[in-house]
């Protein structure tokens, strides 16, 4: 029956201030049962203050096959890390 | 709901009544859902499923607790069938997955509307369950509207299915409006709402769920009452001896 379903993938904010972060997925017949699957399965714990879901079929993927030239050519710039400047303890989720 | 006045008060007994009403309620509701696990239709809704329950076993220990001043898992574990006071519609056979989602709109739908109204009550420990519950079971009756509604205006076989879930559950809906002398001395002094306040915005709003899933508005058959009484159906005495089993058998087992 789940494979008549189709996939959305789940994006949680865990706390006001962060982002909606990935969480995984979920089979649902419509968008309001994917909001209702979604919490029951990734918000058992008080992991999130708000949810969203979108159908895995609007997601546009980059190829893996093109992994090489899309991400490989940034490994060696090591000046595009801001990694110069000192961040004050005080300074979360950056 | 009227003020009390110390002649009209409600004696220890109605109140203690009351609570195992409303913990059996949830106990009873809670355990027919938790054989769903591992069984639903998808994982999504077997997740689902044990949320609700384990929702209504909680609602449960806490009414329990106080029913038993703080010894919940005797009354739960160690009353026979005829002590148990929860309505004949929460002890009902699950039947297939439409069917559990006809008793459960049923029944949260009663229960909302319920607990809302117990947030005002004159009984404070009442009032801080319901105001937590109220919330969890506003939920419960959100889904099984969706459920009912998806069902209901979905294949041929779903609406079949989900039109027979309706008319096994509907004889036992006069029971959730019905008023005892228990009732009656606890709505008078304010501690309990008289369930018969909010039959009309019951019954309409049922039947807005229905008419949004296609369905009729089953027809009225001959009430089924005695619950509240300890007058169960058969079905109860299966339920207790699967949950009562492991604690009667080894009462020093801890979990």
């Amino acid at each position: 029956m789940s494979h008549d379903w189709p996939l959305w993938e789940v994006f949680v904010r865990t706390k006001g201030g962060l982002s909606h972060r990935h969480f995984g997925s979920v089979h649902a017949p419509d968008a309001e049962l994917a909001l209702r699957h979604a919490r029951d399965t990734y918000t058992r714990r008080q992991e999130g203050v708000s949810i969203w879901v979108v159908p895995s079929a609007a997601i546009v993927a980059s190829d893996p096959e093109q992994a090489g030239e899309l991400f490989e050519p940034a490994a060696d710039k090591i000046y595009r890390h801001p990694t110069f400047y000192d961040i004050p303890d005080e300074v979360k989720h950056i | 709901m009227a003020t009390a006045s110390p002649v009209d008060a409600p004696s220890v007994d109605s109140r203690h009544d009351y609570l195992l009403r409303l913990g059996d309620d949830s106990l009873i509701l809670g355990q027919r859902l938790s054989k769903w696990c591992g069984h639903a239709p998808v994982l999504e809704v077997d997740l689902s499923l044990a949320n609700l329950s384990l929702d209504l076993i909680g609602q449960a220990t806490h009414l329990l607790e106080e029913a038993g001043a703080g010894d919940g898992d005797k009354l739960a574990f160690h009353r026979d069938v005829l002590d148990f006071r929860n309505c004949l519609l929460v002890e009902q056979p699950n039947g297939d997955f439409a069917r559990t989602m006809a008793r459960h709109l049923l029944f949260s739908t009663w229960q909302h509307m319920l607990f809302e109204r117990l947030t005002r009550s004159s009984d404070r420990f009442l009032v801080e369950f319901a105001s937590k519950a109220v919330k969890e079971v506003a939920y419960h009756r959100e889904l099984s509207s969706e459920w009912v509604i998806r069902l209901g205006d979905g294949t041929e076989e779903s609406a079949r299915r989900m039109a027979e879930g309706l008319d096994w559950n509907w004889r036992f809906v006069p029971e959730l409006f019905e008023v005892d002398e228990t009732l009656k001395a606890l709505s008078d002094s304010g501690i309990a709402p008289d369930p018969r306040e909010f039959e009309d915005e019951y019954r309409s709003a049922i039947a807005n769920v229905l008419a949004e899933a296609k369905l009729d508005v089953p027809a009225d058959q001959r009430p089924i009452l005695g619950g509240r009484r300890g007058h169960h159906s058969e079905h109860l005495g299966h339920v207790l001896a699967v949950m009562q089993f492991l604690p009667r058998t080894y009462p020093d087992a801890t979990w």
